[in-house]
């Protein structure tokens, strides 16, 4: 699994590489490579932001302090199955923060952070935009609305279910192919065509 | 120059009023749906696929219309049904499910029958059906900005343009910019990002300011939490954005435009970069717009999320790759802003008002709304409220009238307990403030704040506490950190309230958040900071015995704040045997006691109310308690039927 992952790294290195070179070296280009990057790659590793000021020869320190800034970079692969917990203001007054704790109890991991098998990230969202349906969790970009602390463990079990069932734990192919299955089979109360949720978004 | 640019526009609306020609002359039944981001989230994708599939399947032929968002959130997904051949006038269809959109096709769109019990309203008057129109919710609003959200697919420029759309541009090319202006400065228009400043006199600095280099930029940046009308507006209808940016340009004599709007808006971003496309495509964007000597050129630039950078001086340091930290005003951007040159930053309701009022005459503005504050203000009420969503009203509406009428009141009959105004910069209303005129004067008056529109209802059973500490919590996480006080103090304010809702906070903590929040008003640069405390200071003003509450009581009177509140089983009134608490607590805190009554495990209760709400409403067993000391004590008997993991 670690040669797996390392393989990856240095993949996703060179595709950084080959397509920084699309980029002036402008300073005001800082950003939108960020995002670049992480709509590639779905996070910003250490690799990634060092690469990023040598293109932009500007100090690495500059590179992390913008990306810090800003709420929509993350700086952790997330999980093959990602869960966003929105804790806008209508989901907050509607609990919201007990499904997230559920979330993490759960899984054991904290907000931000995935597990150590990759498969479940925790974060939070400011707005998924339907507050009629508050509170809501988006679990594999399917928006479950109304939700309660009783539905979360259901559907972490399932997902792990799934997996168990059909032996996948890991190479990608096969889990894009796993996801869109969990997909149906989740009874989804809705579903979106394409992910609408930026990752890390606050 | 004025016949070319009449030939040019000319030939575009007819050919725009050409295809809702063939669009409406087709014959069949046309369905309209929903498709902004509100919509897709509660599930208008799979509505739209059941439609065509069964309509397909049925071999029936039907004109299906995706259009943008029109507000209703508690609604979606929307559809509006026209049959003319079933003699019933379009009918509206709110939570419109799969299941129901192949009913529809199959009774009504097949059988004529459009289903009594489904349908919301007609949307004209007429005889048969009750129409929306006759809803307070539809008949007291009053739609500028958003008049054709909804109405228009936000794909396709010449839906917007059969619509009447890009006329105003016509106009305002006819005029010299200072006339444009001077109708702007007479509409008495003032921005809606929040503050309130006039826009007339903003445009006329920037004309006035040197250099030909100038910029206008569309500030698309909302990242205040549970307000949405940005996004709606730019999901549902991006061209009267648009067309209000062209405006402006010409008015303060820019060549380049900039949309700046969140990441976290997939599909606004998706829509206004086509939006872009489709204009210039026509000429209503790039070298030569409609024929004359006049450029724009505008693009979008995506913002990361920072709700600072909906500051002007900190989202032109965002746009230049920096932090989005906030400067020294003057220089006004108007001045020196983007690279050093004249940028002209506008809001995008603010820009969209701009279309209307040059069609309609600055006259016909000031008419709507208030003498101080004309025209209209878009607000998305959510909370405690029947009908959630957005809400567009003439400035003036009382606070009242807003709730009660038009969201349809609070649920549940609960009583109304207060109400947040202005998300995390402002402030929060006890019912005694009902009465205010909504307006951007008599809210700053009351300690609130117009802010960008977000409104929260809370009912008796929200904690006013917990709501500033929510706020807070999000202000501090906001806060750049250029100020002292706003950095740091915004960090003690929020540990002082985590304080007092954990139960314990002390008697001068009161004293310790109105200093403190005094002074972070006047040490802090820009409007975050200035405002940060607004949650904190007005609840502190209206609702002093709450706080009182959590401090000498540890009572938590709206009992949200967990650690000052306790669930207990009442055993009086458990039904034996009954399992219902058990299953659904999520950490199996409920143990059965010796005579298989239920009780809770308060070392294990995460207070999450599951319990609550599960319990049948024959037994209402469940009992939420403030302070917690009150409830019973019942230890879990040795030998336990069930462990928990």
């Amino acid at each position: 699994m670690d040669e797996a992952i390392l393989a990856e790294e240095e993949a996703i290195h060179k595709d950084i590489c080959s397509s920084l070179t699309d980029y002036e070296k402008n300073r005001g280009n800082l950003i939108p490579i960020l995002q670049m990057i992480q709509q590639r790659h779905a996070y910003l590793s250490p690799d990634a932001i060092k690469t990023v000021a040598e293109h932009l020869n500007i100090p690495v320190c500059e590179v992390y302090g913008v990306a810090t800034f800003y709420n929509q970079f993350r700086f952790n692969p997330p999980g093959r199955h990602p869960i966003r917990v929105c804790l806008g203001t209508a989901c907050h007054v509607r609990a919201g923060d007990i499904i997230l704790e559920n979330f993490e109890r759960k899984l054991g991991i904290r907000e931000g952070e995935t597990t150590a098998d990759r498969e479940f990230s925790v974060e939070r969202v400011a707005c998924v935009g339907c507050c009629a349906l508050a509170p809501v969790a988006v679990v594999d970009e399917v928006v479950q609305g109304r939700m309660a602390p009783s539905k979360v463990e259901g559907l972490i079990l399932r997902i792990r279910m799934k997996n168990e069932r059909s032996g996948v734990r890991g190479s990608g192919s096969e889990v894009t192919s796993e996801k869109s299955d969990d997909n149906t089979n989740l009874e989804p109360l809705t579903s979106n065509p394409e992910p609408p949720f930026q990752k890390g978004a606050e | 120059m004025t016949e070319t640019l009449h030939q040019v526009y000319d030939a575009i609306r007819e050919k725009a009023e050409q295809r809702r020609k063939v669009f409406r002359e087709t014959p069949g039944p046309k369905i309209h749906i929903g498709m902004a981001t509100c919509g897709i989230a509660s599930g208008a994708v799979e509505t739209k696929k059941a439609f065509e599939e069964s309509l397909a399947e049925l071999g029936l032929a039907a004109q299906i219309h995706t259009v943008g968002c029109i507000g209703h959130c508690y609604a979606e997904p929307v559809v509006i049904i026209e049959h003319p051949d079933s003699g019933f006038p379009p009918i509206f269809y709110h939570q419109v499910t799969p299941g129901k959109a192949r009913m529809l096709t199959k009774l009504f769109l097949e059988e004529g029958d459009p289903r009594f019990e489904h349908v919301y309203g007609a949307v004209e008057l007429n005889e048969m059906i009750p129409s929306v129109m006759e809803f307070p919710r539809f008949n007291q609003e009053k739609r500028i900005i958003m008049q054709k959200c909804g109405r228009i697919d936000p794909e396709d420029i010449y839906d917007y343009i059969a619509e009447g759309g890009y006329s105003a541009l016509v106009r305002a090319f006819q005029r010299s910019p200072e006339e444009v202006i001077a109708e702007i400065r007479d509409s008495g228009l003032r921005g809606r990002g929040g503050a309130g400043f006039p826009t007339g006199r903003k445009w006329e600095m920037a004309r006035q300011s040197a250099g030909s280099d100038k910029t206008v930029v569309c500030n698309a940046d909302e990242g205040d939490p549970g307000a949405y009308m940005d996004r709606t507006l730019l999901e549902s209808n991006p061209h009267q954005v648009l067309e209000g940016m062209i405006i402006c340009a010409y008015a303060v004599g820019a060549k380049k435009g900039m949309v700046y709007v969140r990441a976290e808006y997939p599909l606004a971003v998706k829509l206004v970069t086509q939006a872009i496309r489709q204009a210039k495509e026509v000429k209503l964007l790039g070298k030569g717009i409609l024929g004359t000597d006049i450029d724009l050129e505008i693009e979008v630039f995506q913002g990361s999320g920072a709700f600072v950078c909906g500051e002007e001086t900190a989202l032109i340091q965002s746009i230049e790759g920096k932090r989005g930290m906030p400067k020294h005003r003057p220089p006004y951007p108007v001045e020196s802003g983007l690279r050093g040159l004249p940028t002209v930053i506008n809001n995008v309701k603010t820009l969209a008002t701009i279309p209307p009022i040059l069609e309609q005459g600055a006259e016909w503005f000031r008419s709507i709304g208030t003498e101080k504050s004309p025209g209209t203000a878009v607000f998305s009420v959510v909370g405690s409220v029947l009908n959630p969503g957005l809400v567009e009203i003439p400035m003036g509406v009382t606070l009242r009238t807003l709730i009660f009428e038009i969201c349809g009141g609070i649920p549940n009959k609960k009583k109304f307990k207060a109400v947040q105004i202005g998300g995390p910069s402002g402030g929060c209303l006890p019912e005694e403030f009902l009465d205010t005129p909504i307006d951007f004067d008599s809210l700053t008056q009351a300690g609130a704040m117009m802010g960008s529109g977000g409104m929260v209802v809370m009912d008796a059973d929200t904690c006013v506490v917990d709501v500033s500490r929510y706020f807070l919590d999000f202000t501090q996480k906001e806060s750049c950190g250029k100020c002292t006080f706003c950095r740091i103090g915004t960090w003690h304010l929020l540990d002082i309230l985590k304080r007092i809702t954990k139960g314990e906070g002390v008697e001068d903590d009161l004293l310790q958040l109105e200093r403190l929040s005094e002074d972070i008003k006047n040490g802090s640069l820009c409007g975050l900071g200035k405002t940060a405390p607004n949650p904190v200071l007005t609840s502190l003003r209206y609702f002093r015995e709450e706080y009182d509450a959590h401090v000498k009581e540890k009572r938590c009177p709206g009992m949200t704040c967990r650690t000052l509140t306790a669930y207990y089983i009442d055993l009086d009134r458990c039904a034996r045997g009954c399992d219902i608490c058990g299953g659904c607590c999520p950490v199996t805190a409920v143990f059965s006691t010796k005579n298989r009554k239920k009780a809770i495990d308060q070392s294990l209760c995460v207070k999450c109310g599951e319990c609550l709400v599960a319990c049948p409403p024959d037994y209402k067993a469940v009992v939420k308690i403030s302070p917690p000391g009150l409830a019973p004590v019942i230890e879990r008997p040795e030998n336990p039927p069930e462990s928990h993991e």
